[in-house]
Parts: C-alpha cells; sequence; structure tokens
C-alpha cells in the first residue's frame, strides 16, 4: 500500500490576490485580474496585444530590496508563495534532509536573460552582472527555494510547459511515496509579461486580441473566446506524508489522492482533437487514487480560452467521467486570472484544494453564450460542493503534448 | 578626481545596493570577505558598479587584491590620476 500523502499548506501569488486567502475570496467573487498593461514598450514594440494580468501584488512588496535584487522576477514569485505555503503548513521542526522541492516553471528567467543580451549589446560583457546564470536557470525557483527553507533531499524542476505546475505536485507525491522525502513543497511559478513572449504567443495566434476590453478578454467555452490572457505569479502546496503530519497534530486540507503525467505524441503545439493524451491521464489520476468517476464532484479545467484548446478537454472529460460528466462542477479560473504557464497548474492545484476543503467551486467569469460544442456544467457563480466524501480533478496541459492531471479527495 | 572620503562614500553606496549593509559598516579596514560576508558574486558586482561609478578600469586579476575597503579605495584613486 502506498504512502498515503495530504496537503497540510497552501500559498499563491497571483493577478487575483497575493496571498490565499484574497486569492480564494476573489475567485469565488469572480473578478478579473486583466489590465491594460501600461508598460512603454507595448507602443515601442507595436505589440498586437496591449494587456495582461499581472500578479496583484508585486513581489517586492514582500521580499527585501536586496534578496530580490538576486532573484529573476519568477524565483521572487516561487520565494513568495513558498514562504506563504510554508508557514501556512505550521511546520517548526524538520528533519531538512527529508525535506524536498519541486517547483516548476514554463519558460525560467527571461526577464533575466533578454535584460542581459540587451546589456551586452549596448554596454558590453563587462556590464553583463555575474549572478545572471543562477537567475535564467529554470531550476532558480526551485533551487531557491530550497535554499530558503533547507531542503536537502532535492530540489527538482519539471519542465512540460503549461502542464509544468501540474507535473511538480505529481513529482512531489512520487518522491514521498518513494520514501525519498516525507514533506516536499512543490509548486510552480512563472513571470513573462515581457515583449517577447507577448510577440511570441501572439505570432501563433495563441492570444486574445480583445485590447479595448481586456477584462472580458479570457472567457474559456464562451463561444466568442478568441485567445488566452498572459499571466503572472506562482502557487505552492506543502505535501506530507500522512503519517508525519499526524503525528505533528496538523491541519490537513485534503489527501492529494493520485497523479498522472501523459503525452499526446500527437503535435508540438495542436491538442489531439479526440483529447486521447488527456484521456489516458484523467484515467490513470483516478486509478492512481482509486476515484470512481461518480466520486468526482469538481473538475478545475485547464480551459485557457483558445478557439481549439477547450474543446478536446471537454471530449476527454466525457471519456474519462462518461455519464458523470453532465454533473460535475466545472470551473475555468484562468477566465478570472488569465493563464500563469508554467505557474498555472500549481495556483490551479491550491484552488482545487480550496474548493475541497472549502466545498465550494469557484467562478468562471465572462461566459455569456456557452459554445454549444462543449455542453459542460459551467459553474458560474459559487456553488457549494455535497458533503460526504468527495474529490475533484485538476487538469493542464502543455504544448508539447504534455497533460497532467491531479486528484484531490476530502478527509 | 573625487577625494578618499568621496570614493569611500561611494563605495559605501555601491556595498550597501548590492548587500543591503549600512553605509556606515562599510569602513576603510574592514575586510569584503572577512567582515563584510561579500562573496565572489556579490564583489564582481560590486566592481563593475564601482568601474562606472567612478570611470575607471578594474582588471578581474587585480580583484584578489582588493582584500580591504582601503584597498579598493586606494586602487580606485590611483587609477583616477
Amino acid at each position: 500500500m502506498a504512502r498515503k500523502v495530504v496537503i497540510t499548506g497552501l500559498g499563491a501569488t497571483t493577478p487575483i490576490g497575493g496571498d490565499v486567502p484574497t486569492m480564494w475570496k476573489n475567485a469565488l467573487k469572480g473578478v478579473s485580474g486583466a489590465h491594460t498593461l501600461e508598460d512603454d514598450w507595448v507602443a515601442k514594440y507595436e505589440l498586437p496585444v496591449h494587456f495582461a494580468a499581472r500578479a496583484s501584488t508585486p513581489a517586492l512588496d514582500v521580499l527585501s530590496r536586496v534578496e530580490a535584487k538576486r532573484m529573476d522576477p519568477s524565483t521572487q514569485f516561487a520565494v513568495v508563495a513558498a514562504r506563504e505555503a510554508w508557514a501556512d503548513s505550521g511546520i517548526t521542526e524538520i528533519d531538512h534532509d527529508r525535506l524536498a522541492v519541486a517547483f516548476a516553471t514554463g519558460i525560467g528567467g527571461v526577464w533575466t536573460l533578454l535584460d542581459a543580451w540587451d546589456t551586452l549589446r549596448e554596454k558590453g560583457p563587462r556590464r553583463v552582472l555575474p549572478m545572471t546564470v543562477p537567475m535564467l536557470m529554470p531550476n532558480g525557483p526551485a533551487a531557491a527555494v530550497s535554499l530558503d527553507l533547507g531542503a536537502r533531499a532535492g530540489a527538482h524542476t519539471p519542465v512540460s510547459a503549461c502542464a509544468s505546475g501540474t507535473e511538480a505536485v505529481h513529482v512531489g507525491l512520487d518522491l514521498i511515496r518513494a520514501g525519498k522525502a516525507d514533506v516536499v513543497v512543490c509548486g510552480g511559478a512563472e513571470a513573462a509579461i515581457h515583449p517577447m513572449p507577448i510577440a511570441a504567443f501572439a505570432s501563433m495566434q495563441a492570444l486574445s486580441r480583445r485590447n479595448d476590453d481586456p477584462e472580458h478578454a479570457s472567457r474559456p467555452y464562451d463561444r466568442d473566446r478568441d485567445g488566452f490572457v498572459m499571466g503572472e505569479g506562482a502557487g505552492a502546496l506543502v505535501l506530507e506524508a500522512e503519517e508525519h503530519a499526524l503525528a505533528r497534530g496538523a491541519r490537513i486540507y485534503a489527501e492529494l489522492a493520485g497523479t498522472s503525467v501523459t503525452a499526446d505524441a500527437y503535435h508540438i503545439t495542436a491538442p489531439d482533437p479526440e483529447g486521447l493524451g488527456a484521456t489516458r491521464a484523467l484515467k490513470a489520476a483516478m486509478f492512481d487514487g482509486r476515484i470512481q468517476p461518480e466520486d468526482i464532484v469538481h473538475v478545475n479545467a485547464h480551459a485557457t480560452s483558445t478557439p481549439v484548446g477547450d474543446k478536446p478537454e471537454y471530449a476527454a472529460l466525457k471519456a474519462a467521467l462518461g455519464k458523470h460528466v453532465d454533473t460535475v462542477a466545472v470551473s475555468a479560473t484562468k477566465s478570472q486570472m488569465g493563464h500563469l504557464l508554467g505557474a498555472s497548474g500549481a495556483v490551479e492545484a491550491v484552488l482545487t484544494v480550496m474548493a475541497i476543503y472549502d466545498r465550494k467551486a469557484p467562478v468562471t467569469i465572462n461566459l455569456e453564450n456557452q459554445d454549444p460544442e462543449i455542453p459542460l456544467d459551467v459553474v458560474t457563480t459559487a456553488r457549494d460542493l455535497p458533503a460526504g466524501s468527495i474529490a475533484a480533478l485538476s487538469n493542464s496541459f502543455g504544448f508539447g503534448g504534455h497533460n497532467a492531471v491531479i486528484a484531490v479527495r476530502s478527509v | 578626481m573625487a577625494s578618499n572620503e568621496e570614493i569611500l562614500a561611494g563605495l559605501a553606496e555601491i556595498v550597501n545596493e548590492e548587500t543591503g549593509l549600512a553605509t556606515e559598516a562599510v569602513e576603510m579596514d574592514k575586510s569584503f570577505t572577512e567582515d563584510l560576508d561579500i562573496d565572489s558574486i556579490s564583489m564582481m558586482t560590486i566592481v563593475v558598479n564601482a568601474e562606472e561609478k567612478f570611470g575607471v578600469r578594474i582588471p578581474d586579476e587585480e580583484v584578489k587584491n582588493l582584500k580591504t575597503v582601503g584597498d579598493a579605495v586606494s586602487f580606485i584613486s590611483n587609477a583616477q590620476a
């Protein structure tokens, strides 16, 4: 029998709240974190997209100036979220050799990399900062969190584009089950609201162009959806072997019952139109967690608001849940905070845990005319989840054909 | 041309910016590594910022000889002369 793993700490910094209580309050209310960008580079580079969902609390409001100087913005968000999750867990004593980190990013230190390139071209190699490499490396967030908490059982960085954050939770579960750690701080961070990634995502027609109305741009499942909205921030969870949590009398939010990762091997960016890889991931996560389709009451969907992406996820949910797909409360929280790329799965994992713990499904905003080809029961006003033993799923899919799913169960 | 006092004050600002140490802690006889706990990466950042601020060039092979704040002040002062 595999070790049971529970969730005992949560942290987040997002476009709709700089900590979990604020984010959760807003997620139940239904707010938009998307706004017009005031940066001069929007006009300078004539970007086709003029808006994004920035973190509502700048990392520099939380971190000291000196510690932030040595961190890429993505790492700053990671440390902010991980510190909140760690404090929330209430762990005061720990064998640091049994504490691991699994912290993902989709893109890594893009600000640092491109700032250093600008510096090299404008001022020469002497002016390229000595901290450039440790700041731009994709394992920067995991390394900084490990350093911050004294986690010595390994610091891992799963990278699978927009599935990265969910895959980090999957890695965390595996580490504890395999006996390699008793506690894992896992999560994902992203800070890519920079002109180059915006230009690149826009170039592939992935971003919404609703420049005149940013707050209504992210509209998963809506007939008039036209792309995702860039978001930024981080989410973090403290995973703990159940016996470790019980021994210290910890507050347990939920059980991390099962996780899974699959690959489409279909196309580098387009999702398999039948959602076969996603279906296998959903079924595998439920199997891993010994969960039946009828146990699932809530899904935090990947649902990015792109015309092509939202449909195959419905096909996969239908294939995995059967007739129960009609009665599951589906939340598309990217409608509120945009797409946090490699952080999205981690933030959505936090939201899914809160949904199970608080027994409430968060809100999907901007659903005015639901796509008739996606007849899901979408939560548009906060909805109570049933009493008794319940479970929920959170899906993430990434360029490269990555599918990652976690299954969370009430305790 | 800056006086040694002006160089010390400028250097202290650079150290404060990089490490958060109070400017008053940056005194002539203080060792960068032993007293101020400045690691090699921070030292290189301080050197490059000092080059820009004082309009001098501090060769990489010279940095290891700058053990104290006073060493750095004299090097910069001589380089400006």
